[in-house]
């Protein structure tokens, strides 16, 4: 019954903690040269999938199969033994961030070696200048002087290739790839994605794990859909993309922003976006609010000062969004900071409504500072963690004026919270909660531009997709102005008016959303714009 | 592309140049701690009642006439005003000289470093052994399962909360007086290093081990653990080569601290094994007024207490090159 060429064989697995169950009863298989993607929210049991084919599914784990078979080895009754032969020689195993992925005290020629000492009878010499190989073949710049180097030395995509290159030592037929890419820039992010491809290429089976229905369908066969445990949908990838048979599969292809018009709703079956009711964002005349001008800021270096933001200029009009786009480090989030007024510009300066907002003194600024409102990436640590919702709400809803206050109450409401929410600690929400969260307490001050710095770049699509609704509802029905700041072109995109692209600093190009990125005429744009991740290149 | 490598030649020497430069702040503030260990000792002893000229002479017994007690003033320069007196002593102190004990007649130098080997052989033997005992009770309780979890958080708690006096007073009454393995007394011997070693090493070595379990407990879910498992490392393997590793450097930074307490607790543990040593010196010099021997026993833990910090900050910028690299950014 199994095919001669078939890598990976599950039938009937189940892992459960106790008494729940979070894998019930799972089956499939990979093929040699294959890639098959799991994707799912988190939660669904995909990353405990991945980790019991390792025999690694943690402590208080109980793993049951009728069949799990890897390259013709039977594994249901494997001891801790077996496994540790099987780990490594038989199957790689790829995570998310190397910068945690990898040890930080130790250097990643050792790392990588490792591999080749446990499981090969390689001299150290030896061994070094396979290492040497290894990394050249995953495409370090420098492999002589990488091998020395520490994760956290290294930058993001080239730590990840270094993790990669540990996984694939000793070219194992099977590779797990568990988010490989869910922290990297979008460029990085399509590099090691052909880097992926290129190592399937080679004969070697790949099963991918990802949230992201867009990264997977770059280099997946077939994908199974997985949710609860069980797997409710699974087929070839562009059938699968075309026709899926499952509300829950079309909630995944639904929440992919890329290539979705603005003001579409990225969750099915969702009340559509109203029009604008304060200004309508083509309009022209719309008032200036916010004004950045030539705003320059350094940083002290060993060498010579590094110039974070060169020069940035832009105007946010009412009811407008403007989206900033960058890889990370090209000075996005210091622009944020300039603008916030957090950190003192070197030279330029940021007006509101036409009068003075960054140049002046923090005592006559902080009246004003209610007017712009900031949603960050990570939420949970911008919450006073002993307090509970209601404190965080309240607090902020004392910035705005007496008159004109939310109750707590109505912010929830407005961010589509139960009132249950209230009594509730942020570190006991989920991801998406705590980003709503935030973004009532941006709310309640009365903000009229709200700084949105990665505010989904830590979420699920499918949360990610609900959240930018809900940005764009709110959007329409209070004429608020969003700088919204993310390295995901796809986002960007759907949710910007206008858009400035920024590389080391500097704004290099700058207009109307779709006119930028149809017609990119910047390389770098027109760089970001290919390595977006999306459906359509699976059709 | 990646930081640093292009010019490498100029970032290698500027971190020769942090290099030094560290070392000068952690000089200038070394200097700066002994001066003011100085300053307090010199004055905080002024407030010990009795006249320092009776000390000299042996004690408020000694029955001196007055015209002796003048003599010792002048001699001593206890006349002096007392900033001059201070002034003095620390004109002394920049010459190395620390002066002469008022009851032995002996320059404080020599006193001193006849004592000082035993007591820092003491102390590191402790520090040595309770870094040994430590490493390997958090070893075996992260290791063992819950019951060994609960036994092993037992054992640190109550070797934490444990008195030297009472350690002590316990080792001896086991090991010299019922079994007779080891002398009550602390002989010049091996043996007679083990029973005062062992109570200050049993102590210390619960704090430590307390702190490495936790950051052990963390390690062992960190990421790049799972990496290492998924390449066949061996659990054997993931404690020595990760965890372990991870799990010292706060244990490290602690060993600077655990030192001054080592010695100050060398004063309760000399004086019960009957050990030459700092401490019991200091106890002696205490009783008998002997300012100068005070100041000098002082002084010279403060001197041991600032080493060992700087020593305990190179080691943990060597077992981790992220504190070396994190100076490096802006």
């Amino acid at each position: 019954m199994t095919a001669p060429d078939t890598l990976l064989e599950v039938e009937g697995l189940s892992v459960s903690f106790g008494d729940t169950e979070v894998v019930r009863n799972l089956s499939f298989h990979v093929s040699r040269g294959e890639c098959v993607a799991i994707v799912g929210e988190s939660g669904s049991g995909k990353s405990v999938t991945a980790r019991s084919l390792l025999g690694l599914a943690g402590r208080g784990s109980r793993v049951t199969s009728s069949t799990l078979s890897v390259a013709g080895r039977d594994l249901t009754a494997a001891s801790e033994r077996d496994w540790r032969r099987i780990r490594g020689s038989q199957i790689g195993l790829v995570l998310q961030d190397a910068l945690v992925s990898l040890d930080p005290l130790r250097p990643i020629g050792r790392e990588i070696g490792d591999v080749l000492r446990l499981h090969s009878p390689l001299s150290a010499e030896n061994a070094r200048s396979r290492v040497l190989e290894l990394l050249a073949s995953v495409g370090m710049p420098n492999p002589e002087r990488a091998i020395t180097q520490r994760s956290g030395e290294l930058s993001g995509g080239l730590r990840q290739r270094a993790l990669i290159a540990s996984a694939i030592a000793l070219d194992p037929p099977l590779l797990i790839a568990d988010e490989p890419t869910t922290a990297l820039d979008v460029s990085i992010q399509a590099r090691i994605l052909d880097l992926l491809a290129d190592v399937k290429s080679r004969g070697t089976g790949i099963l991918l794990i990802s949230h992201d229905l867009a990264v997977v369908s770059a280099i997946a066969d077939r994908v199974l859909v997985m949710k609860g445990g069980r797997i409710v949908e699974s087929g070839n990838t562009q059938e699968l993309l075309a026709l899926p048979r499952e509300e829950y599969t079309r909630r995944l292809i639904s929440a992919v922003p890329t290539d979705k018009p603005r003001r579409v709703p990225l969750v099915p079956d969702a009340m559509p976006v109203p029009a604008p009711t304060v200004h309508s964002t083509q309009d022209a005349m719309a008032p200036v609010v916010l004004e950045a001008r030539g705003l320059t800021k350094s940083f002290p270096s060993p060498s010579s000062p590094f110039l974070a933001v060169d020069d940035v200029s832009f105007t946010l009009r009412r009811g407008e969004t403007l989206g900033l786009v960058g890889e990370s480090g090209s000075g996005k989030t210091t622009v944020a900071r300039l603008v916030l007024a957090l950190a003192p510009a070197d030279g330029g300066a940021v007006l509101l409504e036409g009068g003075a907002f960054s140049e002046l003194r923090e005592r006559d600024r902080r009246p004003l500072r209610r007017k712009v409102g900031a949603i960050y990436q990570d939420s949970l640590s911008s919450f006073d963690p002993r307090a509970d919702v209601r404190r965080i709400l309240t607090d902020a809803s004392e910035l705005a004026p007496k008159a004109d206050r939310h109750s707590v109450g109505e912010l929830l409401d407005a961010v589509g919270l139960s009132p249950a929410v209230a009594k509730a600690r942020p570190l006991h929400l989920s991801g998406g909660q705590r980003q709503r969260v935030s973004i009532a307490r941006a709310l309640a001050a009365r903000p009229d531009v709200i700084v949105c710095d990665e505010p989904v770049s830590a979420l699920d699509v499918t949360i990610q997709a609900q959240v930018l609704d809900l940005l764009d509802r709110l959007q329409a029905e209070r004429g608020l102005s969003y700088l919204f700041i993310s390295h995901d072109l796809g986002v960007i995109r759907h949710m910007s008016d206008r858009v400035a692209v920024m590389k080391n600093g500097r704004i290099v190009e700058t207009g109307d959303a779709a006119r930028v990125f149809d017609h990119p005429q910047h390389p770098y744009t027109a760089q970001l714009v290919a390595d977006a991740p999306r459906l359509v290149d699976a059709l | 592309m990646t930081p640093g490598s292009a010019g490498s030649r100029p970032a290698q020497r500027s971190r020769g140049f942090r290099g030094i430069r560290w070392l000068l702040v952690r000089l200038g503030g070394a200097i700066f701690v002994l001066w003011a260990v100085a300053t307090l000792t010199f004055f905080a002893i002024r407030l010990i009642p009795g006249d320092p000229a009776e000390a000299v002479l042996g004690g408020p017994g000694s029955q001196a006439s007055q015209e002796t007690l003048d003599q010792v003033r002048q001699d001593y320069g206890l006349d002096l005003p007392l900033a001059v007196q201070y002034l003095n002593a620390l004109g002394r102190l920049l010459t190395g000289d620390l002066g002469t004990s008022y009851a032995l007649k002996v320059p404080v130098s020599d006193l001193l470093g006849a004592q000082i080997g035993g007591t820092l052989v003491l102390a590191f033997t402790a520090l040595c052994v309770a870094w040994l005992i430590a490493l390997l009770l958090s070893v075996w309780s992260t290791g063992g399962g819950r019951v060994a979890a609960a036994v092993g958080q037992g054992i640190e708690l109550t070797s934490a909360a444990l008195p030297h006096f009472w350690l002590a007073t316990v080792l001896i009454a086991i090991f010299s007086s019922t079994l007779g393995w080891l002398p009550p007394v602390s002989t010049a011997t091996p043996a007679g290093l083990v029973l005062p070693t062992l109570t200050l090493a049993i102590p210390l070595a619960g704090f430590l081990a307390q702190v490495m379990r936790e950051t052990l407990l963390d390690t062992l879910d960190a990421p790049f653990i799972v990496s290492a498992r998924a390449r066949g490392e061996s659990e054997r393997g993931i404690r020595l080569r990760h965890a372990l590793r991870h799990a010292s450097l706060p244990a490290i930074s602690l060993s600077g601290w655990a030192l001054g307490y080592l010695i100050s607790g060398a004063v309760v543990v000399e004086t019960i094994f009957a050990r030459p040593g700092l401490g019991r010196t200091l106890l002696q010099a205490v009783t008998l007024r002997d300012v100068p021997i005070v100041t000098g026993v002082v002084l010279l833990v403060a001197l041991v207490y600032i080493i060992m910090t700087v020593v305990t900050d190179a080691a943990s910028r060597l077992a981790d090159p992220r504190l070396r690299n994190a100076e490096a950014q802006p």
